[in-house]
């Protein structure tokens, strides 16, 4: 080992506790990039498996009622690789001791052979068997909710006839990985499932034999899916085709995206924040350590060192530290993202788990952090390279303070001289001071970032369930009802009132910008489904025109007043062309215009606030003249008496012309208690991560501030100031470090809030930017506590100062 | 030479490191009067130094008993220590140990604001012929001027006893006479009990007794029976 090594070796023994907690600052860059990179990766590449071992399609599309014999017309469009034709009828479920009904999808599954397109993955039992008609292979998450195993039975009312089904085996599907039921905002495994019946079966009990009204396609390789919708679209259209979409809308796939949107958002996020921290730190200790050795620097350049030697003696300290800080994080990164692939992986059921782990990223991880060190380290290094052996080996010119203000407030007493000091110093070092302040207000911001998802879930919340939907519960109806069903619905046990809607299938189009969704018709006063104004006050649905949510709005790129082209596709080859007003007057429909599908202009005549989903709302006069086909309902939402609510759901277990119920009640606990489980496990390592970034910086600024006043401190000693007095020079600045960071912080972590509701928005969920006054305050508080405890610890060593050995050597 | 204001009985001092056990002061008997000025000689190692940490309760012996006054400062602890410095004593270094960050008034006035009977800094700084300088930070003044600015601060508190290690050690013969003027003359107006620590022979002068250390033991006092001013004093 070199004299320069052995020198580093034991300037470690000395610094340890600083470089530790530098290099856990950068242990916690490390750790969030490879966690989240990491289980970015996982996710991305045990769904890609998992799609790819069990063919999932690529183009989906739906049908009322087509015959068989289009399938080999769609299995020849160019670029289909293989096609599946099946039944999918939505159902209710009874199940023993479950006093709401719950609902689900039957889907056909072919006999004789496996799915061509979208295989299942039998996890337990068997597939059902030809010809047993009450054998049903059910999703592994609705069979977990309710402890079902093979064997088991439940009913199900199908096409309005009440079956007994028995379980023979449980799956899972690249279709299903996230099963959501409609008007469900997050999945609910309880109430909503997916059954998987013979086709001979589902045939018979939907009357579909010799038809199907479910389509999947598996594409070739760089198939051109646009053409093959078309052509798809084109074939089912006379058969009441919805619309084919590809993968990027198929819901469950949709949700997986955004959860890896979120991921990638997170990596591109926090680590930065993290070796920024890291760098300062590293520029803040070598920049003392080095202004220490000034007089060692100039004696190994006087002995011959070469400015290579004595430089790369600094930065080998720094690259210690950084691979310390690496090598922490990498563990730690690797255990916390195998956890996190793990939570995902359970929530959204894969089969099986790939968990990636390639060199490149630790390599990348490895190569930014030694960087961001280096970069921290490249000032401080560089003076000991540009300073000429003579003039380091003379001491540093004393330090020069100004007198600013503080001089004139000396005479009338305003600070104390103690205080005085503590400011001077400050001033004195603004960069510094500045930096040091900006670091712990990265704590700060960190921790509203994570804490502010709280406030923005609790407003969505009150926002959804009770500014909005206020009902206690959505019915949907089996298929559009004539409003007479209104009455009917009123008649129901427990129900004090009901508000009907009307939905349908639409794509939106601004020019090549299309987006498929609903349109949901309201009546004109709402009062229990109401549309809030970007400002969530309630708004009257107008009498023509569409309220778009913002999110619509910008993906279309609609402003009010614009006109966009609606495409209905529940409306099979009659023809309307319409133009609809902007926001006033009825629609002026010329009815003789030709077109092949129901398209029509109208004018958006407002913005929503819509957190979840993609919304448009019409007024439901509006929505029936524009579908033509007279005044239809497609289900109700309805405030119940709580006392009558078994009474209800008995009803509703054997009412075949209800499709399903959403509970608002239920939807809202689940939705908080999901969100809230993700948001709590990754807030405890955000306040973890945050303690420590505070500890780094405040721990590092104040073992500087020792080292260079302990002199001045000695002597206040000797001068017969207390411990607590001396101290107190030291806990004033860092008081003022520390308040000065917390504006800074909130400014901080009210942008960084920002940026995160961007980046995690999508067209299924997005956050409202809420920061609440209590997640400031808990913030701030949490950095406090920390600055604290770190200032204690250094308040330790002042109070153990050698008075006599610091005061008897020169400065 | 009337009232005892240190008595020192079998004041001994040992630092171990290691293997090695140094005996920096070994049964020291001594008694330091009211008014008194003293200037301690000595070859450097030879326990002077250690000494003036004792008495002034920067440092506590091994073994044997430090009086002041009445007080046993031996049997102090460590608080009372502290209360004992910010009260008794004022302290001149030779390396000024000023706070850079405070003016010179403002030096001052960080011991004035804490004593029980302080004079104003603007007065202490007077005595020490600073009265022009006290917006000055360290960095903008003298050698000189600085431990003068030291001196001004140690006193102003109007301390018994004025303990000076090597005041004059890093400054030339021009400046140190100045320094040792205002020592002089503190010593003569305020009646404090001062000690010097010096190397330099030739200040021996201008003290009342001069007690020479060799090997942590006392091995000379001398009573002068004629002062010289610090001004005839030749370096």
């Amino acid at each position: 080992m070199s004299m320069l090594d052995r020198k580093l070796y034991r300037d470690f023994g000395r610094l340890w506790a600083q470089a530790l907690a530098i290099a856990l600052v950068m242990a916690c860059g490390v750790a969030t990039l490879i966690l989240s990179v990491g289980a970015y990766r996982s996710l991305e590449e045990t769904r890609a498996a998992f799609y790819d071992r069990y063919r999932f399609g690529t183009v989906f599309a739906t049908a009322v009622r087509a015959p068989r014999h289009l399938q080999s017309r769609i299995e020849n469009i160019s670029g289909v690789a293989s096609a599946e034709f099946r039944i999918a009828k939505p159902v209710l479920i009874d199940v023993v001791g479950m006093e709401e009904p719950a609902s689900g999808k039957v889907v056909s599954i072919p006999e004789f052979r496996d799915p061509s397109v979208n295989r299942l993955y039998l996890r337990h039992g068997r597939m059902p068997e030809a010809g047993r008609d009450n054998e049903v292979a059910v999703l592994e998450t609705f069979a977990d909710a309710h402890g079902f195993r093979p064997g088991d039975t439940f009913e199900a009312i199908m096409n309005g006839r009440k079956r007994a089904l028995t379980i023979v085996g449980t799956v899972l599907s690249p279709e299903y990985i996230y099963a959501i039921g409609p008007g469900d905002i997050i999945p609910d495994a309880r109430r909503y499932g997916v059954f998987f019946m013979s086709e001979k079966t589902l045939g018979g009990l939907f009357d579909m034999d010799g038809a199907f009204n479910d389509v999947s396609l598996a594409t070739v390789r760089n198939a051109e899916t646009r053409a093959i919708i078309d052509a798809l679209d084109d074939m089912l259209e006379p058969y009441g085709g919805t619309g084919a979409y590809d993968r990027e809308d198929q819901l469950s796939h949709a949700f997986l995206d955004s959860e890896l949107d979120q991921l990638q958002a997170m990596s591109s996020i926090i680590p930065p924040i993290f070796l920024a921290v890291a760098a300062f730190l590293v520029n803040m200790i070598l920049s003392r350590l080095i202004a220490l050795e000034r007089e060692q620097v100039g004696l190994l350049k006087a002995l011959g060192y070469g400015n290579l030697a004595v430089g790369s003696h600094y930065a080998k300290l720094v690259i210690v530290i950084a691979l310390v800080g690496f090598a922490i994080g990498s563990v730690a990164g690797w255990w916390l993202g195998r956890g996190l692939t793990r939570l995902y992986a359970d929530f959204f059921t894969f089969p099986f788990l790939i968990f990636r782990q390639s060199i490149d990223l630790y390599v990348l991880a490895g190569a930014v952090t030694i960087a961001a060190a280096l970069a921290g380290a490249a000032k401080a290094i560089w003076s000991t390279v540009s300073l000429p052996p003579a003039v380091a080996m003379s001491p540093p010119a004393p330090t020069n303070y100004r007198n600013l203000f503080f001089g004139q407030m000396q005479r009338i007493r305003v600070f104390s001289q103690l205080t005085v000091m503590a400011l001077r110093h400050l001033v004195r070092w603004p960069v510094r001071t500045m930096l040091t302040a900006l670091g712990t207000s990265m704590s700060v911001a960190l921790l509203i970032t994570s804490l502010f998802a709280f406030d923005s879930i609790d407003f969505m919340i009150d926002a959804i369930f009770f500014q909005a939907d206020r009902q206690d519960a959505t019915l949907t109806f089996s298929e559009d009802l004539s409003p007479d069903a209104l009455f009917a619905v009123t008649a129901l046990p427990g129900v004090l009132r009901a508000e009907p809607f009307r939905q349908t299938a639409v794509k939106l189009r601004n020019g090549h910008r299309e987006l498929r969704m609903s349109i949901v018709g309201v009546p004109e006063e709402a009062d229990l489904s109401r549309i809030l104004d970007l400002d969530l006050k309630p708004m009257p649905a107008p009498p023509a025109g569409l309220i778009l949510s913002e999110r619509v709005a910008d993906r279309l790129h609609l402003r009010p007043g614009n006109f966009v082209e609606v495409e209905l596709l529940e409306r099979d080859g009659r023809i309307v062309d319409l133009e609809v007003g902007a926001l006033a007057g009825g629609p002026a429909t010329s009815p003789d215009a030709a077109g092949p599908t129901v398209t029509g202009a109208i004018a958006v005549s407002g913005l929503a606030q819509g957190y979840v989903g993609l919304t448009a709302y019409m007024r439901g006069e509006a929505l029936d003249r524009l579908l033509r086909d007279g005044r239809r309902v497609s289900g109700a939402r309805i405030l119940v008496d709580s006392d009558a609510l078994p009474e209800l759901y008995a009803k509703i277990k054997e009412t075949p012309a209800i499709a399903g119920i959403a509970l608002q009640g239920v939807s809202r606990e689940r939705f908080r208690e999901t969100i809230e489980q993700n948001i709590t496990t990754s807030t405890t390592v955000y306040i973890a991560l945050a303690v420590i970034i505070t500890f780094g910086v405040i721990y590092n600024s104040a073992r500087i501030q020792l080292s260079e006043r302990a002199r001045e401190l000695a002597s206040l000693r000797v001068f017969g100031f207390t411990r607590a007095e001396v101290s107190s020079v030291l806990m004033i600045e860092l008081t003022v470090i520390v308040f000065m960071a917390q504006p800074l912080g909130w400014l901080l972590g009210y942008g960084l809030s920002w940026s995160v509701v961007q980046g995690f928005a999508n067209d299924l969920f997005r956050f409202p930017l809420v920061v609440s006054a209590q997640t400031f305050a808990v913030s701030s508080l949490v950095v406090v506590a920390a600055a604290l405890v770190s200032a204690l610890i250094v308040r330790r060593r002042v109070d153990r100062l050698d008075l006599i050995r610091v005061l008897k050597t020169r400065e | 030479m009337e009232r005892a204001i240190f008595r020192t009985r079998e004041l001994t001092k040992i630092y171990r490191s290691g293997e090695v056990e140094v005996r920096a002061l070994n049964g020291v008997d001594i008694t330091l009067y009211e008014g008194e000025m003293t200037v301690l000689l000595g070859p450097s190692g030879s326990g002077k130094s250690t000494f003036l940490n004792i008495v002034g309760g920067l440092d506590t012996p091994t073994s044997g008993s430090v009086h002041f006054g009445d007080e046993e400062l031996t049997a102090y602890s460590e608080r009372q220590l502290t209360r004992y410095r910010r009260d008794h004593v004022g302290f001149v270094f030779q390396f000024y140990n000023l706070i850079p960050s405070l003016t010179a008034w403002e030096n001052v006035a960080l011991v004035t604001e804490v004593a029980r009977d302080p004079m104003s800094p603007d007065e202490a700084l007077g005595m020490v012929d600073l009265g022009n300088r006290m917006t000055h930070f360290p960095a903008q003044m003298s050698g000189g001027e600085q431990q003068r600015v030291a001196i001004a601060r140690a006193i102003a508190k109007r301390p018994e006893v004025l303990l000076c290690d090597e005041p004059t050690g890093a400054l030339d013969s021009k400046t140190g006479i100045l320094v040792l003027e205002a020592l002089a003359r503190i010593n003569d107006e305020l009646g404090t009990t001062t000690a010097v620590i010096t190397h330099n022979a030739a200040i021996q002068a201008i003290a009342h007794r001069v007690i020479s250390f060799i090997d942590g033991r006392i091995s000379q006092i001398k009573t002068n029976e004629t002062r010289i001013r610090p001004s005839e004093v030749v370096w």
